[in-house]
Order: C-alpha cells, then structure tokens, then sequence
C-alpha cells in the first residue's frame, strides 16, 4: 500500500510536573518546566509506526506547530519510527493563543499539500484538554473520522474503527481519506530506542511558516483570566443517616 | 505496565467529563507561586559543555524505561535482596543501553564514552544503589577489555549477547585475601594441553548469583606479578565453579553480591581475553571508566537526595516554622550542592579529555575520591535534616545512606585513589 501517514505531536507540559499559575493569571509558568510530547500523541505515533511495520502505510510524516523546541518533539516521533518531519513555525503571541482552529487549518492545508491519505491524532492535549483538533480537521477537509480509537485496522481499502464511547465501544467502517484520534487503549508506545535515537538524526525536518499554508493563525478567542481550582475544603463526618438527611435539608441541598 | 504510570495514564481518559476550570485539572497545583520556576530536570535547548541533542534524547528514553519498568517495584526488590537481572538487561539490551561505546559488529552503538556518561547520570534515577551498579557492571566494568582485545569469535561467543542482555556478566578479581591490591590475588590458572585448570575463589562478586559468565582475572604464568596475569571468560555453568554463598551487606540489597569457589574448573585457553601475562594491565586500563561511570551515576543520586531533603524539610515544620527555614539548613544544603556541581564539571572535563584519547587516570581518580567522600557528606548531613523519618526503612535517604558508603571501598577505595593521585604528584617516598 502507498498510504502516507501524516500525524500531529504537541509538545506540552510534561504529565508530572507540578502546573503553577502565573503571577499575572494569564496562563501558567512554562518556562524551564519539563516538557514532553502529549501521551496521546505518543500513542498515536506508536500506531503509525505500527501500520507502516505492517505494511499498510509508506511513509510517516510528524508535524508540530510551535517554535524552535517543538523540534525536540517531533525528533522524538522520528525516533519511535516516523519517516520525516514538518516543522510549523509559529512562535510568540501567535503561539500563545494558538488553538485547534488555527491547528486544524493547518493539518487540513498540509493533508492537501502531502497527499495524505490519513491523520492520526491524539483526542485530545493534556495541557487545554480541548479535543477538537481532529474533529475540525475532519469537517474542514471533509473526511470521515473515527475520534477516540481503541482499536484500528485496514479492512479492503477502509478503516474499522472501533471507538470508545460512554455506552461502551462502538465500531464503524468509514472510508479513506480519514482522521482518526488516538484515545488511551490504542496501544502501549514502545521505548525510542538508542540506536533510532541515533538514526532519527538523519532524517529530514523540513520548516514551513502558516502564511506558507494560506492559513492565518489570530485567534477569535481571548483568555481573560486563569487561577488554580478552589482549594477543596474538608468534608464533615457524620453518625447516622438521620445525621445526613438533616445536614444536607439544613444546607437546601434537598 | 507499571501501575504509577497506568493510574496517570486512566486519568487522563477520565478528563473527558469534568467540568469548569480553564486548564488542566488533573495535575497537582502548589499551594502559592512562588517567584522562581523550579528547576524540574530542562532540556530545553540550553548549552551543554559536554551533552547533544542526541544525549537529551537518550536520558529521556532511559527515564521512560527507569519510571515504568524498574522503579516501581525497587521496594521490593530491595526487600527479596535481588533484582532480576536477565529480565531488567533484556529491556535496556533490546533499547541498546547496555552496548553504547561498545562496537557496533557487536551489537553496540560505537559511540564514544560521554554517551556511556550520560547514560550513567540518567540510571541515578533509579531509587536504589544496588540496580545501577548492577547495569553498570554488566556494560562498563566486565565488558571493556574484552570489546578492546578479545578475539572475534570470544567478542561474538560473550560480548554480543552481553550487549544485548541476554546473559549476565559479572566481574572475577577481588578475592577474600586481595581486594586494593590487585597484585596479590592467588587465584591460579594452569595450562594442561589447550585447556586451564582453575583453582581459587573471587569475592564481592556483583550479580554473582546470576551471571552467564565471568570475566575472571587469574595467574597464568609465574612471572612477576604484574606481568603474569590473563582475563579469562570464564562460562559460569562450568563443573567445579561453586556459588558459595550471597553476601549479607549494610547497603546495595537488591543487588546479589556472591562469593565464588573454582576447584579444577577446566576451560578452553582461546578463552583469554587478548594477550595472556597483559591481564594486569587490561584490568587497569578498564579502570579509568569504571571510575567515571560510577562519579556520573552517584551525582544524580546525591542531587536527587538534596531535593528530596528540599521538599521534606519545606513542609516539615518544627517551633512553627519550616525546616528549610532555619539558616544552617538551607545553607548546608548550598554547601552540598555546590560540591556537586563542582564534582560535575569535574567529570564532564575529564569524560571531554578522555574521548579525545588523552589520559585521565588523574583525574578520573581525583573525581572518585571526591564522590564517595561527597556522598557519604550529602547522605548524613541529609539524614540530620530528616530527623526520625530519615532513620526510618521508607525513605530514600536512608537507603541512600547505607548504599553510597560504599563508594569509598569499592572500585578502588579512597587510599588507592590517593595514592595514584600522588604518583602524578611525583610525592610518593622515593626508592
């Protein structure tokens, strides 16, 4: 099969570092913090690379929008397995407020661009949690997709998704071209290896800039403020269930 | 899977349905900003004297495989006083951690020694001195001479499946009568026809219990005692190799330490690494990254022990304040660190020097001495500073305690180090 795999990876906060909100409220402290690639997308990596050992697809391409340091990210997804890498530059106040809107125009323009027969991508970031990248790729190139995949397989020329919903796990059959999202049971990513690690090196990271795309990146969304959650205060334990009844008619929750 | 991991890995799905807050909820927030980030492990593009990119990489690779597959169950390890080693060497063999200066024929990488150190700081992580001696042993101290002057068919028969963790190796020289000096040690080993005849014991043997082979350094000629000696690889399931017993030790439990007999262990003369009689000076050789290896892994520890003592003594409060609040702590604490850094560049210029092809047995020994005199200061003025926890069986500083002492006895204690120190001094009595 000549399929080629275009997946997006976010560099993000890492998963166990200690968030701090910035004395200012208008986002949270990243400088020096540890970064990584999202865990989503990790695993949607890892499929990629899977597919490709299986012969299903050509080429694995990994794109990332940020600036210099994204390259760190997207050298990770070279070293589990990916082909070449697309490099976004976006960087700044662009940076600061880009979102799945902007992403998804770009995933969609370069999708177009590279030819690609499908998008895997992670359901959602750990840093914003918003889970529409993939969906609004999928609308804006109108192309089926199967979002949250805990299982994925290539039957006669179409993808059978199986997908983990509230209600449980619902299978569809949706054509190619698709965007798929990778939800947490997809797969376990493998470990980069040391001597891919060292190969990863040779392969190509081409730089592309979103005017390139004819994709404008301001964006219609403005952060007002942000803070820590409420402080959760102690609970109160009581003797018996009159005790329960009581306190909860006294606060008029019943 | 690791079940920390996979607890951080199934609440991540459950975020889908929880409501409000702006950013991310799952994480832990501190209870005030404080005015400076903490310094979390960055590797964001910042100068490194001695690391690339490819380094960076590395570490983050090997981290992965420490938090998930070694970490989590070091408690337990520590407690059954063994770790598995064929299982733990298969995974950092098969992620080509354990051949990274060794040749690529050889299923190695062929890079040259500051990734071996990078290496080495990134398994300080580990919670435990016993494992990363372990790992250390099987890919720098057994392996050296015989990747440098074994024969192909010795290098394809041991080196190769070393490399790729499927068989253990362990390391034959100290004995119970010879440990700092490596001259005395009477283990023999006979030449009748084209075979050895081995007769002796080894001591302080590192994953004796459960190594493949050995790389054994024996006489083999009566020569003087420098020039009679041969590194021998010495298969570990031979007839007449008794394990005679596992150590007991105050520290480094969840590592088997074993004490070896040979009586008329019979093995094959093309066994001998290199030139037989140039044992004494293989052995040396292997030395210089012996030393290295063991300063880069015991910094990480001591930095992650001092931070540790950060946290503890932050939200520890005695007469209404924090520890950390009380002068002589958080200056002590200064002290240690800057002793650190000043051991680390130490290291990174003599791991700089040495792939350059200079040699650094100066100060590759000056930088043991330091680590294991440091050491043993990090881990008491820490343990103060702990208070009764620190005396306790759960917390990391009390295993590091115990663990480290040994940095300034094994792989050449202190008085060794100094007195090479003084040859290049040129202070030692004259003849």
């Amino acid at each position: 099969m000549s399929a080629r795999v275009l997946v997006g990876v976010k560099r993000v906060i890492d998963y166990a570092v200690k968030i701090r909100v910035k004395p200012d409220h208008t986002g949270v402290v990243t400088d020096g913090v540890k970064h990584s690639m999202n865990p989503f997308c990790e695993i949607a990596v890892e499929e990629a690379v899977r597919l490709k050992e299986k012969k299903l697809v050509k080429e694995i391409v990994a794109v990332s929008c940020g600036p210099q340091q994204v390259q760190e990210t997207i050298r990770t997804a070279l070293a589990m397995g990916a082909d070449r890498g697309i490099h976004v530059e976006v960087s700044g106040k662009d940076y600061e407020t880009l979102g799945p809107l902007q992403v998804s125009k770009i995933m969609a323009a370069l999708a177009k661009k590279e030819e690609a027969d499908l998008i895997i991508l992670g359901k959602q970031a750990i840093d914003d949690d918003c889970n529409q990248t993939g969906q609004m790729t999928a609308a804006l190139l109108d192309w089926p997709q199967g979002t949250f995949a805990s299982e994925l397989t290539l039957e006669g020329g179409k993808l059978k998704v199986v997908r983990e919903v509230d209600g449980g796990l619902e299978t569809i059959m949706i054509n190619m071209p698709a965007v798929v999202t990778a939800d947490l049971r997809l797969n376990t990513p493998r470990y980069a290896t040391l001597p891919n690690i060292m190969k990863a090196k040779k392969k190509k990271i081409a730089n592309v800039k979103p005017a390139d795309l004819g994709v404008d990146v301001t964006s219609r969304l403005e952060v007002l403020n942000v803070d820590e959650p409420a402080q959760r205060l102690a609970g109160v334990k009581v003797e018996t269930v009159e005790d329960l009844v009581g306190k909860l008619k006294e606060s008029g929750r019943i | 899977m690791a079940l920390r991991a996979k607890v951080l890995r199934l609440s991540l799905a459950v975020n889908r349905n929880l409501p409000k807050t702006v950013f991310c909820n799952k994480r832990y927030f501190s209870e005030k900003s404080s005015s400076n980030p903490k310094a979390s492990v960055s590797t964001e593009n910042i100068d490194h004297v001695l690391y690339t990119e490819e380094h960076f990489a590395l570490k983050s690779s090997l981290r992965k495989i420490i938090d998930q597959e070694i970490n989590p169950y070091v408690d337990q390890w520590e407690e059954e006083g063994q770790f598995p080693a064929h299982k733990i060497f298969k995974i950092l063999g098969s992620a080509g951690f354990l051949g990274v200066n060794k040749p690529v024929e050889y299923g190695g990488l062929g890079l040259d020694f500051s990734y071996s150190v990078a290496v080495a700081e990134e398994l300080g992580n580990i919670n435990c001195g016993g494992i990363p001696m372990a790992i250390g042993v099987q890919s720098d101290m057994a392996t050296p001479a015989l990747a440098r002057f074994g024969s192909a068919e010795l290098k394809r028969e041991f080196l190769l499946p070393s490399v790729m963790g499927d068989i253990v190796a362990c390391l034959g020289v100290s004995e119970t009568g010879a440990g700092s000096d490596v001259a005395s040690i009477k283990t023999k080993a006979v030449r009748k026809g084209d075979e050895f005849v081995i007769n002796g014991g080894k001591m302080w043997t590192t994953n004796g219990t459960q190594a493949d082979w050995m790389c054994l350094l024996a006489n083999t000629s009566d020569d003087p005692s420098h020039k009679n000696k041969s590194l021998i690889c010495l298969p570990m399931d031979l007839p007449g190799i008794q394990i005679a017993r596992k150590i007991g030790k105050m520290g480094m439990w969840s590592s088997d330490t074993a004490e070896v007999f040979f009586d008329d262990v019979r093995v094959p003369c093309k066994n001998v690494i290199g030139q037989e009689g140039m044992g004494f000076t293989y052995q040396m050789l292997q030395f210089q990254e012996e030393r290295l290896w063991g300063v880069a892994n015991i910094l990480t520890m001591m930095e992650k022990v001092v931070q540790e003592t950060i946290n503890y003594t932050r939200q520890r409060k005695i007469f209404k304040q924090p520890v950390l609040n009380h002068q002589v702590v958080h200056f002590r604490l200064a002290e240690l660190q800057t002793e650190i850094e000043l051991l680390r560049s130490l290291l990174h210029r003599a791991t700089a020097l040495y792939i350059k092809g200079n040699d650094v047995t100066k100060l590759a020994s000056m930088a043991k001495l330091k680590a294991g005199r440091l050491a043993r200061g990090v881990g008491d003025s820490c343990l103060q500073y702990w208070g009764g926890m620190g005396f306790t069986s759960g917390v990391l500083v009390s295993r590091f305690y115990r663990d480290s002492r040994l940095m300034s006895i094994g792989a050449g204690a202190d008085e060794v180090m100094l007195s090479i120190i003084c040859k290049y001094m040129d202070t030692l009595p004259r003849k």
